[in-house]
């Protein structure tokens, strides 16, 4: 019988789409084109998309940084309980990304 | 039965420093504790190290207790985070700027050196200022530390230093003597020693000294983390409000009062105090309007009417000293009160003048008031 | 008479019901812009998959909650997108869209919902590791899978849910791991006729897929590009990945009970401390009534018998005379359906040991990025002096999500019983309000 103590098992991932874009639009996605503003940079979204799903579904990785220094951060309950999705909407002050709908020309800023 | 040279009553800063300096010079000191040492005042204050704006009495105490504050990591192994960024106080309007300028010259007599910062200077130096900031006081030497860490550092030395501390033991009994019955254990020391805040009031009482102390619950706020922009422990004239930004970039402040039940005891924040300390804090930093407030709390300390502690023997009770009521402001002073009990309770005499805090004013202010109402009746 | 009811969940539906039923107009109060809790959460307008499609076999109960919804909000004081950020006896304090307001209240029934329990694992703050909950709203919600490979961690029915969710829609996780053993869940529910755990199981079998039993995860790599994992025989694995979702379970958002002043305990078998409550979902403090996941993690079967019968106990309590019969029907039926999530919870218990061993360079809260080491350093007595030495829950989320992780942690390093170092303390605001 093998000690299976410190041995690792590798399990090779697909050649392709590791580690990038979080978040795959899957279903309904047939919704019309919005567009919005990232740390003053024009992007699109979808009309119904919440800003958690316009920041990570368009491929900008991160909603904020920790204040800490460990690193960027894109939320994790996505039911407004854990409060670590905050970002900045221009005239609006900081906003849970996961509990807010986005809407046209909005101006997010990342911190 | 357990006997002590000295028991101390209450593990805020002041008692759990007794204990640590009462050891030290080798007393078989005991402590006793309602809940966990630094659970109330001590423990849950805005953690200003100031000496600026203290009434005269105070400030030799303060003086002192600064001194402490340079070597606290000697004292208990820890700084508690103490950073000497300067206390700024600021004026809010001319009135106000005069004050400034009377407590600096008085200040100047104890030695303490505050330097006035002018309109323009003020400007050019904090920029996030309104223009409803005319003037400030800033004492260099002042700081300011972490109230959670303080007390709790302080008992662990002194225990390693000898001393018992006893949590969880809520004192039922005490009979002159000393015999106090806490927990269902008996303690009996010739020295007591009353640093139980707020509840120090029920304990003078029972010596036949009644003081009107009453609960005091600074209503306390932090902001989540901001970009940093403060470095100065921030003040104002009146004291309606209070803040600094710790190295995190969370913003501290405090004003107002929470709510309190001493009797549990339990105490909780209040929103219209949080409001109002929030409107305060934005009418001087206009930059914080956004920002979001993610915790609010409150503590019990003792607060009297003329907002000085007790401090000092008892009146009654030969080996009775009170050092309670510190009013809010205590928790600089706690490592200083510690030092002048050991003295008081060892030496018979402290060079820190005390007469202020006397027990006996209030005996005093009773008397007078008495008479002034007989006087009016008549 | 001022009846509140916080949540429009499952629970907070019925109970408006029940209390719209019997004349009243309480004020309903609901943090999301639209009701149906998390579980029955809708997706936005313009958003076209049905009923059948989003909720799967609950379409049913889904669709009626909505209709009752729909038809109850004009009835009441209807204040959707409103945060209950302060409670206390008589007054409530909301804030919507940054507009403050104070509200009064003599009796308030609280369906705050549950979040997702977790372990945190080194690497679990990065982008691309999610709730189990999270993976789940955003598959409904918002039609989005987490990522391309997903793994799965956690225990219990959502799980096996979620990755049977992933799989239909055509997007399967690569690993799924169930940290309870197949024996737990078989010891679980000795004297029931019908084994709901293993019942479960089966589902997940017969849907082709392969669940890792006993399995836990140990570390997401840097950027959220493998997981590393344990099996049930102490093999360690890495699996590519590009998204990680996590959950053991749900812990119930108590906050707004705990301002309130009611007593909790702690529950030993959901290992969680909980507000007490009568039968009918009378809390400790008069006037606070529970009901729902908010109170004690039961489901949302249970939540709404449990709104109904909380809304009935209000009705008892302010004199009217509800039918008799409809109180013992509801307690009955809340009693089977406790047997059941009794099973349940033996059957996927919160895998504590392996909080409890999480390695020091954890983040163990993950608001204030304070490491597990920090927690084990303090040999605080108990979970409050824990968290004033380390900030250990003193960050944006006040301790719900690492709250029971930590009492795990320190309970752990200080060698007492997890009850005996307590739970940790709410303060106002129960969520970050700007004033």
């Amino acid at each position: 019988m093998l000690d299976p103590k410190g041995r690792v098992v590798m399990v090779s991932g697909a050649p392709r789409g590791v580690g990038r874009a979080i978040a795959e639009r899957l279903l309904d996605q047939d919704r019309p084109v919005v567009d919005f503003f990232l740390d003053g940079a024009p992007a699109q979204a979808r009309a119904g998309d919440t800003l958690l799903t316009a920041i990570l579904a368009g491929g900008h990785g991160h909603v904020r940084h920790s204040e800490f220094g460990d690193g960027p951060r894109a939320g994790f309950c996505w039911m407004g309980a854990c409060q670590d999705c905050f970002v900045l909407v221009e005239g609006r002050g900081a906003r849970r990304a996961c509990g807010t709908l986005l809407e046209p020309g909005m101006k997010l800023r990342r911190r | 039965m357990t006997r002590a040279d000295v028991l101390v009553l209450g593990g805020g800063g002041a008692g759990c420093s007794a204990a640590l300096h009462l050891a030290r010079r080798g007393a078989d000191v005991v402590l006793l504790e309602r809940g966990l040492v630094g659970s109330q005042a001590s423990g849950v204050n805005h953690g200003g190290v100031r000496q600026q704006g203290r009434h005269p009495a105070e400030i030799p105490l303060a003086i002192r207790s600064r001194a402490l504050w340079s070597r606290m990591r000697e004292l208990c192994g820890t700084d508690a985070e103490f950073d000497p960024c300067g206390h700024l106080k600021l004026a809010r309007g001319e009135a106000e700027e005069a004050e400034l300028l009377r407590w600096n010259e008085m200040a100047a007599e104890h030695g303490l050196k505050a330097s006035m910062l002018g309109r323009n200077a003020i400007r050019a130096q904090h920029p996030y200022f309104s223009d409803r900031v005319v003037a400030g006081s800033l004492l260099a030497e002042d700081g300011s530390a972490n109230p959670r860490l303080l007390a709790s550092a302080l008992a662990r030395s002194a225990r390693e230093a000898g001393a018992t501390l006893l949590e969880h033991h809520e004192v039922t009994a005490i009979e002159p003597g000393f015999r106090v019955e806490a927990s269902g254990r008996e303690f009996e020391a010739p020295v007591l020693l009353n640093c139980a805040g707020f509840w120090g009031g029920k304990i003078a009482e029972t010596f036949g000294e009644p003081v009107p102390v009453y609960p005091l619950n600074p209503n306390m706020l932090v902001t989540e983390p901001l970009p940093f922009f403060c470095t100065r422990n921030l003040g104002v004239v009146g004291g309606d409000v209070y803040l600094r930004q710790i190295a995190r970039g969370n913003v501290i402040f405090g004003g107002g009062r929470g709510e309190s039940d001493p009797a549990l005891p339990t105490s909780r924040p209040l929103p219209e105090p949080a409001f109002a300390a929030m409107a305060r804090a934005v009418e001087i930093i206009p930059h914080l309007a956004d920002a979001m407030i993610i915790r609010c709390w409150t503590g019990i300390d003792g607060g009297m009417p003329d907002a000085l502690p007790v401090l000092g023997p008892s009146r009654t009770t030969s080996g009775l000293i009170h050092a309670f009521g510190f009013s809010g402001h205590g928790f600089m002073l706690g490592p200083a009160i510690g030092a002048i009990l050991s003295e008081l309770v060892l030496d018979g005499r402290t060079d820190v003048p005390l007469e202020a805090f006397d027990i006996g004013r209030f005996a005093r202010q009773t008397a007078l008031a008495e008479d002034a109402s007989k006087t009016r009746l008549e | 008479m001022s009846v509140v009811v916080v949540g429009a969940g499952p629970a907070g539906v019925r109970a408006v019901e029940r209390l719209v039923a019997a004349g009243l107009r309480p004020i309903w109060i609901e943090e999301a812009p639209d009701g149906g809790g998390r579980v029955f959460q809708k997706p936005p307008p313009g958003f076209s998959r049905g009923h059948r499609a989003l909720y799967g076999a609950d379409h049913g109960r889904a669709f009626a909650l909505h209709a009752a919804l729909a038809a109850l909000k004009p009835l009441t004081d209807w204040r959707p997108d409103t945060l209950v950020w302060n409670l206390r006896p008589g007054d409530l304090d909301v804030v919507s869209d940054g507009t403050h307001e104070r509200l009064g209240w003599e009796r308030i029934i609280l369906c705050t919902g549950a979040m997702d329990r977790v372990v945190p694992i080194p690497g679990w703050t990065q982008p691309g590791v999610t709730s189990l909950g999270a993976a789940q709203i955003a598959l409904k919600t918002q039609g989005l899978a987490i990522g391309r490979r997903v793994a799965l961690c956690g225990t219990g029915p959502l799980l096996l849910l979620l990755a049977q969710q992933l799989t239909k829609v055509g997007a399967p996780p690569v690993l799924v791991l169930e940290s309870a053993a197949w024996s737990t869940t078989l010891r679980a529910v000795p004297g029931l006729a019908w084994n709901p755990a293993a019942a479960l199981r089966g589902m997940a079998w017969r849907a082709g897929l392969k669940v890792q039993t006993g399995a836990v995860p140990l570390r997401v790599e840097e950027g959220c590009t493998a997981l590393r994992w344990r099996d049930s025989r102490g093999w360690e694995h890495r699996t590519e990945v590009d998204a990680v979702a996590m959950g053991w379970g749900l812990k119930p958002e108590t906050q707004l009970a705990d301002l309130a002043g009611a007593r909790f305990a702690f529950d030993r078998l959901q290992r969680l401390w909980l507000p007490e409550r009568d039968a009918a979902g009378r809390a400790s403090v008069p006037g606070v009534y529970l009901a729902g996941d908010g109170a004690s993690i039961g489901g949302s079967v249970v939540a709404e018998l449990a709104g109904t019968r909380a809304a009935l106990a209000v009705l008892q309590d302010i004199g009217e005379k509800p039918d008799p019969l409809e109180t013992t029907l509801l307690d009955r039926a809340l009693a089977r359906e406790a047997r059941f999530r009794r099973a349940l919870e033996r059957a996927f218990p919160y895998p504590h040991a392996l909080a409890a061993a999480m390695p020091d360079e954890t983040l163990l809260c993950r608001c204030e990025a304070i490491t597990a080491a920090e927690m084990r350093a303090s040999a605080a007595p108990e979970i409050n002096r824990g968290k004033a030495a380390t900030r250990v829950g003193m960050g944006r989320c006040q301790g719900r999500l690492c709250g029971p992780p930590a009492a795990e942690v320190l309970a752990q390093a200080i060698g007492c019983d997890i009850a005996e170092v307590g739970r940790l303390r709410g303060q106002m605001p129960v969520k970050p309000v700007v004033l």
